[in-house]
């Protein structure tokens, strides 16, 4: 049985003891209190803060500030508490038993309950929400997939359950052995029933309850005022159980595309942490203010997709030929420029102390004589070959770059073509596309979220690729509790992808932003999560 | 004398002789045109930058797309004239082949948009009544129909045209020699054109018809009306050359518009593949760089500059040669 | 001109009817919906979205639906992409920004155009023509895009005037304005030269000169007039834009108006949003359309109403 690890909570609470001794409110030297204010580029503008309507990342970090889940994440990865104080997991590892703390209030003063969170549920489930990520609670939790089809009616028969206000018992269909950090996605966070009835119902995913004035949450934050492409400000709950840690009176969440615009802001001194960096200001803040620079890892992959059922790339040698003859070292270096590390295999490194054992090489030697092999020696005879991308500079820069790696190592002229983001998009589902650009971000931390991407026929594969045999590892791994042995299957499961390449891996992303030095104890976890309760500000 | 008013505009005493001035107008225009030693420097830059553009690339052997990522961007040196961008490209290369599509975008599409404007807004306003009323307002439905949309479909719909296009030009063969093998995206140029030349010509049309609206009445014009000329002579002999004033000023102000929608358009997919790139799109890119790698906003701006500079000389001289009346001093 | 104006205002119901219309289903052909997204919506999940927001409807009911709605109740519907407000609320929230913004810098085009053209016109071929010119020119070769930063750099970051970006305080007005106002200025600047030039040398003019009026008062009260023709012309679909916003100014300037929408609208494939924004700029396009016929005919009374 596994049960919370206490240690790893007071871990946490040990690295930021520094700046929680000190009282919330500064003082000045004068002796009055000043407000400390936190102002953060927060990309675009949000569609919206309802965890079970909205999609997208801008999205993902209010609903973290503004509300909170059964369980939470430290810098190393640990699971540490939320809403529940501790958690029991059946030795089956189907059957999660979560206990909530007694504290836990909503940001009207009324606590949170299991039947809170048991409500909630039911609501992402109702079909007329038509909720996107219902998927993330309907591929695990037993009968809700019925409830979601309208096979059963009565919710109770799902394996949500609230034993009593303070106890939650959640039954799974197979252990998934990261459902812990599955839950840390606003997917799983809780919403104020009571107040979305007030507002529209709860079936409705147009309604007024996210409105400031309305707006009930559980987090360490509370909604003051939203005005739309301006600002959104963020406030200190008074009702959060743990109130005492959080430092920063108030958040501004701005929304600001233009990363030119934000890098200005942050110059003068607009804002103090920006949401990304412009790809030429990297170094030149690397050089006069490197205390302003933080670069993070990201859980992502950035690669390109062979569509396997058009030519040439029915052909798994000239897939492997293109995938073995870039430099990837270069082109992060020169490139892309914000250390992102060259992807030789297809799962970030070190994910959980998950660790690919089958990478391969960059080997152009090899790659030349794959595409002889194929019928194209020295690139001669090669089909005309359109490489789609969406546009954005990046993501044109860096095809350019390949582009000429391509001509110069293969003698392989490969066409650029870029297209609007939903045009592109579509073009991808439909597969209609023979070479594109992708990328995959994880939704949270574990191994699985890489590879259950390959899985025949997967709504986000759009290789046309498929293994039967790799599809059994996939399922064999989803019900093995044991980390050590399902990361063995996962050996063997990259082992197949790096022979059948399905997709090219060029790097794995990392997160660069400007942050002013005056923000203290700001981290992110892998998957952008930021837990705003421990940060800091010097007024 | 004639009286102090618009009505009497302008002298009534022209002869039907001096109506049919066709050809000696263009001579004179050119005669004067010569004299203008503004247009004609004008005049000179933009041919001489054309030619530049052409030919430069070719007798030097750059190259828009070769690469040297360890390099990066560097500003003017004796190998890179213009320094190179942040992939290592020579600048020069980049902005030689840039103001070539450009040019050749600026200008046919204008041209488009021009006849198109020219045509459209002088009969609308010669024949008025119910014809101008339906023709301004399919005028006016073209203007709120949402471009971006509009282009998208285009695209959509006219890809395999478009690749049918390319791939014609690509096998096209005269004498064993495939001439157009490199031109690869002509069929995208071609919609680009068809894209642009869509709005474009609108409020050319708007103009030209408030020109004719302003001369419809004017005694030269009921003159060779009674004469029994055609319409279409009377619309394209002796009204439009009195409203090519505006015209040219406006298509002047076109053709920077239209450089910058293309890079616009080519944010929608439209227009030059990458590697290749225009001057809207380098001076959009160099306007993100500006403080780190000056040289690459100045070089493309300076050349979008020059060329639009000599473009206005050139247009003003010709407004000015064209001007009829003003020639009478 | 009351009977020219009342049927120009009937008319404008089949033209709106028309855009609407043709709109409607244009963005429908469009690849993609308002729910593509990269990472695939499962294929229940699009069938319920669908049926939240009658998308699995026939087209033609959608669009007798959408119809009544817009006449019936003046409701233009729920936004796709942001599910807690209406276009009703988006238009009404960012238009006024935009027409203040608009009207500024309407206004700095109009004086900053109209003089330096004039200038132009009346000291044709001299050095003051050739400032001015330059200037309008300058105006042109400079988009947006680049002056925009570029004025920013120079106000808020080395000299710290001015905030870099946002639209709270008055002085936040200042660069946005400047930056839209001057490209418009350069247009009018170059028309209204052009236009004066060829009013200038006509007869009427000499006449006038001739009879010893004074030369403002040839300028002002004779040739203006008919100078301004072709400017007037260009400024009413220039003045629906400028009114209706500028995506790149408001994305440099971080402003919440309404030109990101026209764009973002579109991107975003939020039908009703764009279906809202057009249906907005259709209606300023005709009205502003009608004014610049109206203008035309008093500043030229040879001209009738026909």
């Amino acid at each position: 049985m596994l049960k919370c690890k206490l240690v790893s909570f007071l871990a946490v609470a040990f690295l930021f003891a520094g700046c929680s001794k000190k009282e919330p409110a500064a003082t000045t030297a004068g002796g009055t209190p000043t407000r400390k204010i936190l102002r953060y580029g927060n990309g675009t503008e949000p569609q919206d803060i309802d965890p079970h309507v909205v999609t997208g990342v801008p999205e993902q970090h209010l609903i973290q500030t503004l509300s909170e889940g059964l369980v939470s994440e430290d810098p190393q990865m640990n699971t540490i508490p939320g809403v529940a104080e501790k958690w029991e997991i059946s030795p089956d590892g189907l059957v999660y038993t979560f206990h909530l703390r007694a504290d836990a209030k909503w940001s009207n003063g009324d606590p949170v309950t299991a039947q809170d969170f048991v409500q909630s549920y039911q609501r992402e489930l109702t079909a007329a929400l038509a909720s996107e990520y219902a998927y993330m609670l309907f591929n695990h939790v037993r009968g809700a997939k019925d409830y979601y089809d309208g096979k059963i009616t009565d919710f109770a028969q799902t394996g949500f359950k609230a034993i009593d206000p303070r106890t939650l018992e959640i039954t799974l269909l197979q252990p998934a052995p990261f459902l812990l950090h599955a839950m840390n996605h606003y997917a799983w966070y809780p919403v104020h029933i009571p107040t979305i009835r007030k507002f529209g119902g709860l079936d409705h995913r147009s309604t007024a309850w996210t409105r400031p004035e309305n707006y009930v949450g559980n987090g360490p934050y509370v909604l003051k005022s939203w005005k739309p492409n301006q600002v959104i400000v963020t406030e200190r709950s008074p009702t959060y159980w743990d109130r005492a840690r959080v430092k920063i009176d108030e958040i501004d969440f701005y929304p600001i595309e233009l990363a030119d615009t934000e890098e200005r802001m942050f110059r003068s001194g607009q804002l103090d942490i920006t949401n990304e960096v412009p790809l030429t200001k990297l170094a030149v803040y690397r050089r006069d203010q490197p205390r302003s620079v933080r670069v993070d890892p990201y859980d992502g992959l950035y690669y390109y997709r062979f569509n396997v059922r058009r030519k040439p790339f029915d052909d798994v040698r000239v897939r492997r030929a293109l995938a073995l003859s870039i430099d990837r070292e270069s082109l992060v270096k020169n490139v892309t420029l914000a250390d992102e590390v060259p992807a030789y295999d297809f799962v970030p490194q070190n994910l959980l102390g998950y660790r690919s054992e089958n990478s391969f090489q960059a080997d152009i030697a090899e790659a030349r004589r794959l595409l002889a092999a194929a019928g194209y020696p020295e690139g001669r005879g090669f089909p005309r070959v359109e490489l789609l991308y969406n546009t954005l500079e990046k993501h044109k820069i860096i095809a350019e770059a390949l582009q000429e790696m391509w001509r110069k190592n293969l003698g392989v002229e490969i066409s650029l073509l870029n297209q609007e983001w939903k045009v592109y998009v579509d073009a991808q589902h439909s597969q209609n596309f023979q070479f594109q650009r992708a990328g995959w971000i994880a939704d949270y931390v574990d191994p699985h979220v890489f590879f259950d991407l390959w899985e025949t026929g997967n709504g986000n594969n759009d290789t046309n690729w498929g293994n039967p045999e790799y599809d059994r590892l996939l399922h064999s791994a989803l019900s093995t509790h044991d980390n050590t042995a399902r990361f063995a299957i996962y050996q063997q499961m990259e082992k197949i992808l790096v022979a059948e390449m399905p997709i090219m891996p060029i790097f794995y992303y990392t997160h660069a932003r400007l942050i002013s030095p005056r923000v203290k104890g700001f981290y992110t976890t892998p998957v952008d999560n930021y837990p705003w309760k421990y940060a800091d500000i010097d007024p | 004398m004639v009286s102090l008013s618009p009505q009497n505009l302008p002298s009534a005493d022209l002869t039907p002789a001096q109506l049919e001035q066709g050809t000696s107008l263009w001579r004179d225009a050119w005669h004067r045109l010569r004299r203008n030693k503004l247009a004609l420097f004008g005049g000179i830059v933009v041919i001489g930058f054309t030619f530049t553009c052409v030919f430069a690339p070719w007798i030097f052997h750059l190259s828009y797309q070769d690469q040297n990522l360890d390099l990066g961007a560097t500003p003017p040196s004796a190998k890179h004239w213009l320094g190179t961008d942040t992939l290592g490209r020579d600048l020069l290369a980049r902005t030689l082949y840039g103001a070539r599509i450009s040019l050749m975008v600026g200008l046919v599409a204008s041209l488009v948009a021009l006849a198109i404007g020219v045509s459209y807004g002088a009969v609308a306003g010669y024949v008025g009544g119910k014809l101008d009323s339906v023709m301004m307002r399919i005028v006016d439905i073209m203007y709120a129909l949402p471009f971006t949309i509009f282009v998208i479909l285009l695209m959509v719909f006219l890809k395999d045209p478009m690749q049918a296009v390319d791939a014609w030009l690509g096998r096209f063969s005269l004498f064993g020699f495939h001439v157009f093998e490199g031109m690869q995206g002509v069929g995208k140029i071609l919609l680009l054109f068809a894209a642009i030349g869509a709005v474009e010509w609108l409020t050319m049309a708007r103009i030209v018809r408030g020109q004719i609206l302003s001369i419809k009445k004017m005694e030269y014009i009921e003159a060779a009306r009674s004469l029994g000329l055609s319409n279409r002579r009377i619309i394209f002999r002796h009204m439009v050359p009195n409203v090519l004033g505006p015209v040219i000023v406006y298509t002047s102000l076109t053709i920077p518009a239209v450089i910058l929608l293309e890079s616009f358009l080519s944010f929608l997919g439209l227009g030059v593949d990458a590697p290749m790139s225009s001057l809207g799109t380098l001076i959009k890119d160099g306007s993100e760089k500006m403080e780190e790698f000056w040289w690459l906003l100045v070089f493309p701006g300076g050349a979008f500059s020059l060329t639009l500079f000599s473009l206005n000389f050139l247009g003003d001289g010709l407004r000015d040669a064209l001007d009829v009346r003003a020639s009478k001093d | 001109m009351l009977r020219f104006i009342a049927r120009r205002l009937l008319e404008t119901i089949p033209v709106l009817f028309v855009i609407l219309t043709a709109t409607f289903f244009m963005i429908r052909f469009v690849p993609g919906g308002p729910f593509t997204a990269e990472k695939a919506v499962t294929p229940e999940v699009m069938r319920n979205l669908e049926r939240a927001y009658d998308l699995d409807k026939p087209l033609w009911q959608q669009y007798t639906r959408y119809l009544r709605n817009v006449l019936l109740h003046g409701d233009l519907g729920p936004s796709f992409k942001y599910p807690n407000r209406t276009v009703n609320e988006i238009i009404a929230g960012k238009l006024p920004v935009s027409l203040e913004l608009g009207a500024e810098a309407l206004v700095l085009a109009l004086v900053l155009g109209l003089t330096l053209g004039v200038l132009a016109a009346v000291k044709n071929n001299t050095w003051i023509d050739y400032v001015c010119s330059s200037a309008a020119m300058t105006g042109i070769c400079l988009p947006t895009f680049v002056l925009g930063p570029l004025l920013v750099l120079l106000f808020a970051i080395h000299l710290g005037w001015v905030n870099a970006s946002g639209w709270d305080g008055p002085a936040d007005r200042i660069l946005p304005c400047l930056t839209l106002g001057c490209v418009y200025a350069a247009y009018i600047a170059r028309l209204t030269r052009g236009g004066m030039l060829e009013v200038l040398s006509q007869d009427y003019i000499r006449t006038a000169r001739a009879k010893g009026a004074s030369e403002v008062r040839v300028i002002f009260k004779h040739a203006l007039r008919g100078g301004l023709l072709p400017v007037v012309s260009f400024l009413g679909p220039a003045i629906a834009g400028i009114l209706t916003g500028s995506f790149v100014i408001e994305t440099i300037f971080q402003i919440p108006g309404l030109g990101r929408e026209f764009v973002n609208s579109a991107f975003n494939r939020d039908y009703t949003l764009v279906l809202g924004t057009v249906i907005l700029y259709a209606t300023l396009i005709i009205g502003l359309n009608l004014l610049v016929d109206v203008v035309q005919v008093w500043l030229n009374p040879k001209l009738k109403f026909e």
